[in-house]
């Protein structure tokens, strides 16, 4: 039987590297995703969990070390947050391309300066190119299932990427909510053991980050590109088997009281929760509002994302990040989603939550309210925030 | 594209890259031409050189062939012109120079 226990978010991703009988852990401790690694030190420390745990001196380290044990074909899991992010980011690029499938949970952080440690999307969005597989929890239990799912999509063999599974530091990292454990019987059922079909092997020896001159890496990066796109379908496999099994099936894109929804919000992340309490409030007073929330990140949900959205009049994307110099990313990646439909929503977007600001339900609504008034309007030429105080001047786009 | 001899350096598609760009056999650099590059070529005296093999011991590219007569000849096929063999060896039987000159 499976149980129902209260659960930090960080523990349940500790809990699903657990039961996922993870064989290699390299890992170093950065606010907020300290509560994984000490979670999981503690496991292997007192034998719940049979791996090595490699207390390395640096995230590039820490995925470097991952490199080394997916090679020889162990389950290997990491985790990080904001800067640490950063400093791996160099590596982060050769797991994707070198096909490692790590498995890595980020608290996601904002970045420096000024110093925070608190959630925005800054460091998501900095590595939105690496060409790992990419989704965004909302909850305790998704943190669960989906680092749970993550190690079976990212190891089939017909995939072998790496994957990244996003949850908004402390507001989610740090929350205690009930979440649904199963039993090791059904996991093992779900996740099969990891074969890694090039695993290091001295009597039969291979070359793995070879040089690519000119002649081949235009070539070696587009079979990547083709083989990373390919890989959606085991993505959506995955989870049908996992609904098959656990009983909770996820799809690239949630939509939430879209049924004939004049305007949509687009969010991504945790605080798909608080949007979701507006877009009660308001379908209860008659409005014509819903919410679809992208859980799938990377590669981007193309197919049913425009679906999801097709029928709507505004659609208003928040972002928690600024891309400085441009409109902000996730915004930027759905308009651009939509540029050659004939039929497509007006699309707005507003920016908020930066370095951990609360986003509240009154925000939310503001957020709705004002979208709509600028699709009204017409074309948004303004950065969009919400929840900044003092006027926003000459910033336009 | 294991073990196929290239024509060109562009004789392949990106279908024909292993996954990862993995190279799945040991030594296949063999099949490689790696001296196209070079701005240097070693030139033997077979007069002065002693056939001690030091040149063969040190070239970093395994780019010295031993011929059937027991000396040791720079490979132009995969030497990268580095000038180690013409700096170890004891007899100043090589000589390095440049590319262009025919
Ligand atoms: S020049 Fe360098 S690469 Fe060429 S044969 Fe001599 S040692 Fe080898
Ligand atoms: S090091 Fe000089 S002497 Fe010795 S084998 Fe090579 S060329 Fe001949």
């Amino acid at each position: 039987m499976s149980k129902r226990i209260g659960l930090e978010a960080s523990h349940a991703v500790a809990e699903a590297v657990k039961m996922a009988d993870a064989d290699v852990i390299a890992a170093y401790p950065i606010t907020p995703q300290t509560h994984i690694p000490e979670r999981l030190a503690e496991m292997v420390a007192n034998g719940e969990l049979n791996a090595s745990y490699l207390p390395v001196e640096s995230e590039h380290s820490a995925l470097s070390a991952c490199l080394g044990s997916v090679s020889v074909g162990a389950r290997t899991f990491t985790t990080t947050a904001g800067q640490g992010l950063e400093l791996m980011h160099e590596v982060v690029y050769v797991a994707s391309s070198m096909r490692f499938p790590v498995v890595m949970a980020i608290c996601n952080r904002a970045l420096s300066a000024p110093l925070s440690v608190w959630a925005d999307h800054s460091d998501v969005m900095a590595v939105r190119d690496t060409g790992w597989i990419q989704v965004f929890c909302e909850n305790n239990q998704e943190a669960f299932d989906l680092t749970l799912w993550a190690f079976r999509v990212a190891e089939d063999p017909r995939v072998l990427f790496p994957a990244m599974v996003h949850l908004d530091g402390f507001s989610l990292s740090h929350v205690i909510e009930p979440v649904i454990l199963p039993e090791q019987s059904e996991v093992d059922r779900f996740l099969p053991k990891f074969q890694y079909p090039f695993a290091l092997n001295p009597d039969k020896p291979v070359t793995h980050g070879a040089f690519g001159p000119p002649d081949i890496y235009s070539e070696a990066k587009v079979a990547q590109e083709v083989a990373f796109r390919r890989s959606k379908e085991m993505i959506l496999q995955g989870w049908k088997e996992f609904g098959d099994i656990f009983g909770r099936y996820y799809s690239p894109v949630e939509r939430y009281k879209v049924e004939g929804a004049k305007t949509l919000l687009l969010t991504v992340g945790s605080l798909s929760e608080t949007a979701k309490i507006v877009i009660d409030e308001r379908r209860a007073k008659g409005e014509s509002v819903g919410l679809v929330r992208l859980r799938l990140w990377r590669p981007f949900p193309f197919e049913e994302f425009r679906q999801a959205v097709k029928d709507t009049e505004v659609l208003i994307v928040f972002d928690r990040c600024i891309s400085h110099g441009t409109v902000a990313p996730v915004f930027c990646e759905v308009r651009s989603a939509l540029y050659d439909e004939e039929k497509k929503p007006n699309v707005v977007g507003i920016t908020g939550g930066l370095g951990g600001r609360d986003v509240s339900v009154n925000d939310f609504g503001y957020v709705i309210d004002r979208g709509v008034e600028i699709a009204e309007k017409g074309s948004q030429r303004m950065l969009e925030t919400v929840g900044i105080r003092g006027e926003m001047v000459g910033i336009r786009g | 594209m294991a073990g196929k001899k290239l024509k060109t350096a562009y004789d392949f598609t990106w279908r024909d890259l292993e996954v990862g760009n993995i190279l799945t056999e040991a030594g296949n650099a063999s099949l490689r031409r790696t001296g196209d590059w070079r701005s240097e070529r070693p030139i033997l005296d077979k007069a002065k050189c002693n056939k001690c093999g030091l040149c063969w011991l040190y070239c970093p590219d395994a780019a010295i062939k031993v011929l059937e007569d027991g000396y040791y000849e720079p490979d132009l096929y995969y030497c990268k012109g580095c000038g180690i063999c013409a700096k170890v060896c004891p007899r100043e039987a090589i000589t390095m120079i440049e590319e262009e000159e025919k």
